[in-house]
């Protein structure tokens, strides 16, 4: 068959990986087990604060089947400081971060002890035998009551609960004005203060790590997002040469960010294993996994917004506050700091400034979670937008019409500094509002509200722009990240006209494998079953910056772009060889190489085997066609899009029912529209259940409440809408694919539509804002108050689990 | 204590522990690892499978409960290299993205469709209930689970009412777009 009737990229291909994944032949981390494998337990605290006084482990390591049992004192030696990736600041403040506590324990369900026994069952037995004294000190929870004079600290040491400050200001930074002008000329002056929750990640396969210390290799399997990195970090935490580590990330069950780590896990697992020369493997239950993984989100967020009369926009001030947790993850600190360049949005204005103070307290530590810092910055601009629009008496959609960037005016360079490539916000916005059918539901809202109906409804709208595609590495230097943000892709040619793509990304369940082998098919004209693609092994794919952030298809599949390209440069040179001709009177396309002007003509095939053969190539030619290439993007992309939520507020019970839900996105050029909308989708849900079900909620002695399943609120399938999708198509012009990006659009979007909704159906009642998760209780509450409802550390989880159509939630 | 059960067609007796899951035994015992453990709560259904042909979360099963049983997990329902007609529509619909909760999804809907050949949206999402997955915000699993209805309606073309199709061979590439 030959691929090229028809392009592949565009295609609603079916995905390469079902076919396992449908079948249970699947590769999960924890499906594996090698010959002599012993199994880790973690024995965690169950406090917050404490100095561990004693840990008596004689007891354990008399159990049956145990081999060893080690505390942060046996590993102190060997276990160095997990990394932080990202020192925001030149004087930020990072506290040691051992992977099993030596002295202190700074949150609860942090790893103070580990078992290691023949069997899974008699790790977690041993667990009970160990004997831990602790001496309990004050936990710092608020991040307000950590800040203040005299606070209870976190880590002594560091003399402060304040991790850095970090601050963007269009003034200083030469984008725009002052702020403080721009208040002061403003005629209308907005002041809210929003709290984005704690949330959990909950990737649904549990972490899993495995460590095989038997070949000349340590080798590392784990559920990781970031293999590439993981290697890297492993040998810069334990000083094993890099050269010693491969890690392979096999089929791993999700991540949103969750699994963007290098965790005490697998540092305590790589230990062991080298220490007793036995593959070792840990796999978590999911309430180790609520309590341990890293969380997301928890800010509070003090917005001003300023404007002249007629609606214009004059400046934005924001400033955070971000809970770091107990300790600084890969990327705790700058996970703000991807916020900070959002929160102007689409939107012109000529002042802006962004402060965010990271705060330690005694939690878990936050770092990614899906949209890390964007959804944030999205939620806070667009409910101040609807909150301006109800102080104006405006329209919502017209208000953020008078004031975003026209798509004539594209390239734009925005007050925080970066140049938006291209969008049409119009474009987008006028096709969601159709299908929406805006003014009817409108008509609608006008007429409950004149019956008093008691189910009252409210639409919320979501014009955002979110920076994805990391990222340019000379950027991320600027912002003080260790890292680059290139990536690499490579293309073996094989002798029998198959071709091997080796990427240096890392899916886990984004179907890579799949949009991988159309790009790579459309390119090279080759069908495009006879793509494999090879990903997450650092023995196979040698070089690569893994998968977050929107990154893979604007990054890496151009990385791939770029390596097919060379592969064509390198055929056309032997087929003219071959065909006796210049290479200039090569024309190639669809897979043939064809003399210009006549019907002499090769195949890529064919050359790949004559590169391979090496008989008879031109002068100086190596024996290969293979090609590689390393793509550092030049700018971010920039998805955009409208998001439509209508829901229905039962004014006497609190409960929201999604009505219903438009969303027209522009993530640029689709290579797989089937991709995209499932994307879309998975996304818009996490969204909709920051606005109304998921809260990370701690006691007041810093216990996590909702450390299982039956509290921590994940829609089901009962929980949620169908959501309408659909899409403009504005090619991102910083790549060739013109991709921009869609693993996190929809969760950046959704959350602030919901929410928008939510007050909109109840303002006339006197509300202007209902904290998140805005359950049947909060909800209730702010309608029967005429205020913003409090919630704050404490407040209860949303609801969930058929909650839509049950009567309250957790309540 | 010694059970025997039937797992995808073959018997095993074997020795175990009383305090054993049946997943435990499924995955540890058996090397079944196509059924998965999401949670510790019962709350994920990532871990369902048919005993004596009714959804089960083997999570919450004890093998021993398991003894003369019979058992079909993800890997039996494919026998005979044929895809079961709501793995086909999984593919088709796009109802999966990692996976992980899909055996799990996949077993539970078999039952759904079994106790009601012809749900509405609103009835599958309520026979799904009890599994989650974090990836597709179930929409497409909803989608999948209508046109394996569809397809295994006893009113649908006779081809399709045996409809076991080839693993692979019959796997279509491509979706028709709207
Ligand atoms: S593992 Fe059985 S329900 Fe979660
Ligand atoms: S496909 Fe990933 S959890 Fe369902």
């Amino acid at each position: 068959m030959t691929a090229v009737a028809e392009p592949e990229v565009g295609r609603a291909r079916l995905r390469k990986e079902d076919a396992r994944l449908i079948t249970g032949r699947t590769r999960w981390t924890d499906n594996l087990s090698l010959p002599g494998m012993l199994h880790l337990a973690f024995l965690r605290s169950p406090v917050a604060h404490a100095r561990i006084s004693k840990i008596d482990t004689s007891a354990a390591k008399q159990k049956p089947g145990v081999i060893a049992v080690v505390t942060g004192a046996d590993v102190a030696e060997e276990q160095g400081s997990l990394p932080c990736a990202w020192p925001i600041t030149e004087d930020i403040k990072i506290p040691n971060a051992p992977s099993l506590a030596v002295d202190e324990v700074n949150f609860a369900g942090e790893a103070v002890a580990a078992v290691v026994a023949r069997s899974a069952a008699e790790a977690v037995d041993a667990l009970e035998a160990i004997d831990v004294e602790y001496d309990e000190l004050p936990v710092v929870l608020d991040m307000n009551e950590a800040l203040a004079e005299g606070a209870d600290l976190v880590h002594p040491e560091l003399g402060t609960n304040k991790c850095a400050t970090w601050v963007f200001d269009s003034a200083e930074a030469g984008s725009g004005g002052a702020i403080d002008d721009a208040i002061a000329q403003a005629d209308v002056v907005l002041e809210r203060t929003f709290r984005q929750q704690r949330l959990i990640p909950s990737f649904m396969e549990p972490r899993s790590v495995l460590v095989d210390p038997t070949g000349e290799q340590i080798t590392v399997w784990s559920a990781t997002q970031i293999p590439h990195i993981l290697k890297w970090m492993i040998s810069a935490v334990t000083g094993v040469p890099e050269t010693k580590v491969r890690v392979i990330a096999p089929d791993v069950g999700g991540g949103f960010g969750g699994k963007l780590q290098v965790t005490p896990e697998e540092i305590i697992t790589f230990l062991m294993a080298r220490r007793l020369g036995r593959p070792v493997k840990w796999t978590e239950t999911r309430s180790e996994s609520m309590q341990s993984a890293h969380h997301g989100r928890d800010q509070i967020q003090k917005i001003t917004l300023a404007a002249a009369s007629d609606g214009t926009l004059k400046g934005l001030k924001v400033e955070l506050l971000a809970d770091m947790g107990a300790y600084l993850r890969l990327v705790t600190p700058g996970v703000p700091i991807l916020g900070a360049f959002m929160f102007n949005a689409i939107y012109k204005m000529d002042a802006y400034r962004f402060e965010c103070t990271n705060v330690f307290t005694n939690k878990t530590p936050t770092d990614a979670y899906r949209g890390a810092g964007r959804p944030e910055a999205t939620f806070a601009i667009e409910r101040m937008m609807d909150e301006l629009a109800a102080e104006l008496g405006r329209d919502p959609i017209d208000l953020r019409r008078q004031n975003w960037i026209k798509h004539e005016e594209f390239p734009f360079t925005t007050v925080a500094g970066l140049t938006y490539d291209s969008g049409n916000y119009e474009a987008a916005t006028a096709k969601a509002l159709e299908l929406f059918g805006y003014d009817a539901l409108r008509q609608e809202q006008r007429e409950r509200r004149e019956r008093g109906d008691t189910v009252q409804l409210g639409i919320g709208v979501s014009t955002y722009t979110e920076m994805c595609g990391l990222a340019p590495s000379r950027v991320l230097g600027a912002l003080r990240y260790a890292a680059g943000g290139w990536e690499h892709a490579s293309i073996r040619m094989l002798p029998t006209g198959k071709v091997e793509v080796i990427t240096g990304t890392s899916p886990h369940g984004q179907g890579h494998e799949t949009a991988w082998s159309q790009i790579v098919a459309d390119r090279l004209g080759v069908p495009f079953e006879d793509v494999e693609v090879l990903h997450g092994d650092t023995a196979a794919s040698h070089k690569g910056m893994d998968s977050y952030g929107s990154r893979s298809l604007a990054v890496g599949g151009t990385a791939l772009v770029m390596a097919a390209d060379r592969v064509i440069e390198k055929a056309k040179k032997l087929a003219a060889h071959m065909l006796e001709c210049s290479e200039d009177d090569i024309e190639f396309s669809g897979g043939k190489l064809t003399v210009r002007g006549t019907d002499k003509a090769t195949d890529i095939q064919s050359v790949a085997l004559h590169a391979h053969v090496a008989h008879d190539l031109p002068e100086g030619m190596e024996a290969s066609l293979d090609s590689e290439a390393t793509f550092d993007p030049e700018n971010f992309s920039y998805p955009h899009g409208t998001h439509l939520c209508a829901v229905e507020v039962d004014t006497e019970t609190g409960q929201v029912k999604i009505r219903s839900y438009v969303c027209v996105d522009d993530v640029g050029t689709v290579v797989n529209p089937l991709i995209v909308e499932g994307q879309v989708h998975g996304g818009v849900a996490q969204g909709i259940a920051q606005a109304l079900f998921e809260d990370a909620v701690h006691d007041e002695s810093g216990t996590l409440t909702t450390g299982t399943f039956a509290d921590y609120l994940l829609p089901s399938a009962a929980d949620l809408p169908s959501f309408v999708t659909d899409r403009t198509e504005t090619p991102a012009t910083t790549n060739p694919l013109g991709a921009k990006g869609v693993g996190e659009a929809g969760t950046i979007a959704a959350t602030p539509a919901v929410v928008n909704a939510i007050v909109d159906a109840v303002r006339h009642l006197g509300v202007d804002d209902i904290e998140m998760p805005c359950t049947p209780m909060r909800v209730w509450r702010a309608v029967h108050s005429g205020t913003r409802a409090e919630g704050g550390p404490g407040g209860e989880a949303g609801g969930g689990l058929g909650s839509i159509d049950a009567s309250g939630g957790a309540q | 204590m010694r059970i025997t059960t039937t797992v995808d067609g073959t018997s095993y007796t074997d020795d175990v522990e009383p305090r054993m899951l049946l997943v435990q035994y499924l995955r540890e015992k058996l090397g079944k690892v196509g059924t998965v453990v999401g949670c510790d709560t019962s709350n994920c259904g990532a871990c369902t499978v048919h005993m004596d042909g009714q959804s089960v979360k083997s999570c919450s099963v004890l093998a021993v409960q398991a003894d003369g049983r019979e058992i079909t997990t993800i890997e039996g329902l494919s026998a005979d290299g044929q895809l079961h007609p709501v793995q086909q529509a999984f593919h088709d619909s796009h109802a999966l993205q990692c996976g992980f909760c899909t055996p799990g999804m996949i077993m539970q809907a078999v039952d759904l469709l079994k106790e009601n050949p012809d749900p509405d949206e609103e009835e599958i999402r309520a026979g799904l209930e009890g599994n989650l997955c974090r990836c597709t915000g179930y929409q497409n699993i909803v989608r999948a689970v209508r046109a394996a209805a569809d397809k295994m309606q006893p009113s649908a073309a006779p081809e399709a009412e045996t409809s076991r199709e080839p693993v692979g061979a019959s796997m279509p590439s491509e979706v028709a777009q709207s």
